[in-house]
């Protein structure tokens, strides 16, 4: 498995930068906690200590590096205590309880995945149409396009609320964030995709007098898989974002994002950092899954065998 | 009668940089078994003039018809089958699906897909990779299976765009030899284009030779040669003649560009 180490290799270097990070960061905190239990610190009034920047003050106090790692609510969590979070969470509470994480990695999964068939559907739709029509052509890339530069994050409470008003609520409405966010990649990779056949590919269906219908069943869309696949890949983990984007304005319950609003509100952070490390292995396990049914159907197409 | 026939044919392509003349009064007729070869420098127009008969182009002036018709009705009525330069094989497609292709399209059962996908493999020797994907082939097996795939519905013209031109030497004879081969148990009128002198000379019953700016014909060469030809024959002094013929007819070509 030597493909294993480089990735590898990022890991631990991110693990270390964090490791690290985490003594200036929580210093202050952790001296002005020291000096309620006696221990002596320097400077020893806090604000002397506001004074100095997190490095320095570490610098002065090596005997509570120790202490950093172990607050309860730290500026920076430490590695072990979102794992142990994400450990408590994941495997001790029943997945049916609210607090446990896997209830709300579903809720966040469940807009994710019915915002990505929306999203995926609209935007092989919308390919479709830009490549056949010269209308569309001409008419919906530059509207997609701009669809883009709006901020989700300004442009989701609207969406909410606007659901809201009207009485649609809950899975939809973050879903069609989802679908908003993950249409785009989707568009252009089909578009891209279903224009590959180059002249000589079209030139021969016509000397067969092939049907557009035809053309674009067995010419057109299979030689767009590769780029398909890509693009899901894309889609799917921008859904994703989606989602949680969709949870935070609205103050929703549960979810990802909702985890990493509670964790914000209330001063946990060791919460929100699990949460967010949650999302980010969904969405790995999205995208690997993605990837596993992209070899199977390239292959079964016949497609791997000049890549593998 | 003629199977193809062009008259006095002009076709000027409007480019930025001016009209092009890819082809200016060419007339030309083809009789049923004739196997033709284009052959002239680059820009002389043969690959126009092949695209004109399979209805790929439409001239700007003249007369065509191919088996009585205009190009555009032939080549809705399946009258040809084309062979690109490159073989263009789906990738995802097996051999078999590939030479299946044309048949899906043209509404063959799959009973009958499966008997013709079996009968042209077996005349351009490639039975038993059927189930093969073209990565798995050679270049030369590839363009074998691109001209099975051109065979397969049946069409009585077949028209050849430099399909060998890709490919080595010594892969190129065997497959010139492979084609007279097919050409004569299947008797079809084949149209050629090539770059290459001993290709033409060594296929052809009848040689045209192309010049360009405009492209024009500027001889047209019967082959006495018979139509049974071993690989030697291009050794013997009347192969070597018509081939100095088409070699001056080149040069004479080119003589009025300077």
């Amino acid at each position: 498995m030597k493909s294993l180490w480089p990735p590898l290799a990022i890991v631990l270097v991110i693990l270390g930068i964090w490791i690290a990070a985490v003594v200036p960061m929580n210093i202050h905190l952790t001296a002005d906690q020291a000096a309620r239990q006696d221990i002596v610190v320097t400077p020893d009034t806090p604000a002397e200590r506001k004074e100095l920047s997190g490095l320095s003050l570490a610098v002065k106090n090596p005997d509570i590096w120790g202490m950093t790692y172990t607050l309860d609510r730290p500026n920076l969590p430490s590695p072990h205590q979102v794992g142990a979070e994400l450990y408590k969470t994941v495997f001790t509470v029943a997945p049916t309880s609210r607090r446990s994480l896997l209830h709300h990695a579903w809720v966040t999964l469940s807009a994710t995945l019915l915002g990505f068939v929306i999203g995926t559907t609209l935007g092989i739709l919308l390919a479709v149409g830009i490549v056949y029509n010269r209308t569309m052509d001409k008419s919906v890339m530059p509207w997609a396009i701009t669809s883009q530069t709006i901020p989700i994050l300004a442009l989701a409470p609207m969406v909410i609320v606007m659901l809201g008003s009207i009485g649609i609520q809950g899975l939809l409405p973050k879903s069609i964030i989802s679908a908003y966010l993950s249409f785009f990649p989707v568009v252009v990779g089909m578009v891209k995709g279903l224009r590959s056949p180059d002249a000589m590919q079209l030139d021969l269906l016509r000397t067969y007098n092939a049907s557009p219908n035809q053309g674009f069943w067995k010419l057109r869309l299979p030689a767009s898989m590769p780029y398909l696949f890509a693009s899901l890949k894309i889609g799917i983990s921008a859904s994703l974002v989606g989602a949680i984007v969709g949870e935070l304005p609205t103050g929703a319950r549960a979810g990802f994002g909702a985890r990493m609003l509670v964790g914000d509100q209330y001063g946990q952070p060791i919460v929100t950092w699990a949460a967010l490390f949650g999302a980010a292995i969904t969405a790995a396990l999205l995208v690997a899954t993605l990837s596993l049914i992209e070899r199977r159907t390239l292959r079964r197409m016949g497609m791997v065998g000049a890549a593998a | 009668m003629s199977v193809i026939s062009a008259t006095a044919l002009d076709l000027t392509f409007q480019t930025g940089d001016g009209p092009v003349h890819a082809l200016k009064d060419v007339s030309l007729d083809i009789e049923k078994g004739d196997f033709v070869s284009f052959i002239g420098p680059s820009g002389c127009g043969k690959t126009t003039f092949l695209r004109c008969i399979a209805g790929l182009e439409t001239p700007t002036g003249g007369d065509i018809s191919v088996n009585g018709m205009t190009p555009d009705e032939a080549r809705r009525a399946r009258a040809y089958g084309y062979v690109f330069q490159a073989a263009g094989l789906y990738p995802w497609r097996t051999i078999g699906g590939n030479i299946r292709l044309p048949l899906e399209i043209m509404g063959f059962s799959k009973s009958e897909q499966a008997e013709r996908v079996a009968r042209v493999l077996d005349l351009v020797d490639l039975a038993g990779f059927e189930k093969k994907f073209p990565w798995q082939l050679s270049g030369g097996m590839q363009q074998r299976a691109s001209i099975a795939r051109a065979l397969a519905f049946d069409a009585d013209i077949l028209l050849m765009d430099e399909p060998f031109g890709a490919l080595d030497e010594i892969v190129r004879d065997h497959l010139n030899e492979q084609l007279l081969h097919l050409w004569a148990r299947t008797e079809k009128t084949i149209g050629f284009v090539t770059h290459s002198i001993p290709e033409a000379v060594y296929l052809s019953t009848k040689i045209v030779v192309m010049s360009p700016r405009p492209g024009r014909i500027t001889d047209v060469i019967d082959s006495p040669l018979p139509r049974e030809r071993p690989l030697d024959i291009r050794d013997t002094p009347e192969f070597i003649e018509i081939a100095h013929r088409v070699r001056d007819g080149l040069r004479a070509g080119h003589q009025d560009d300077v």
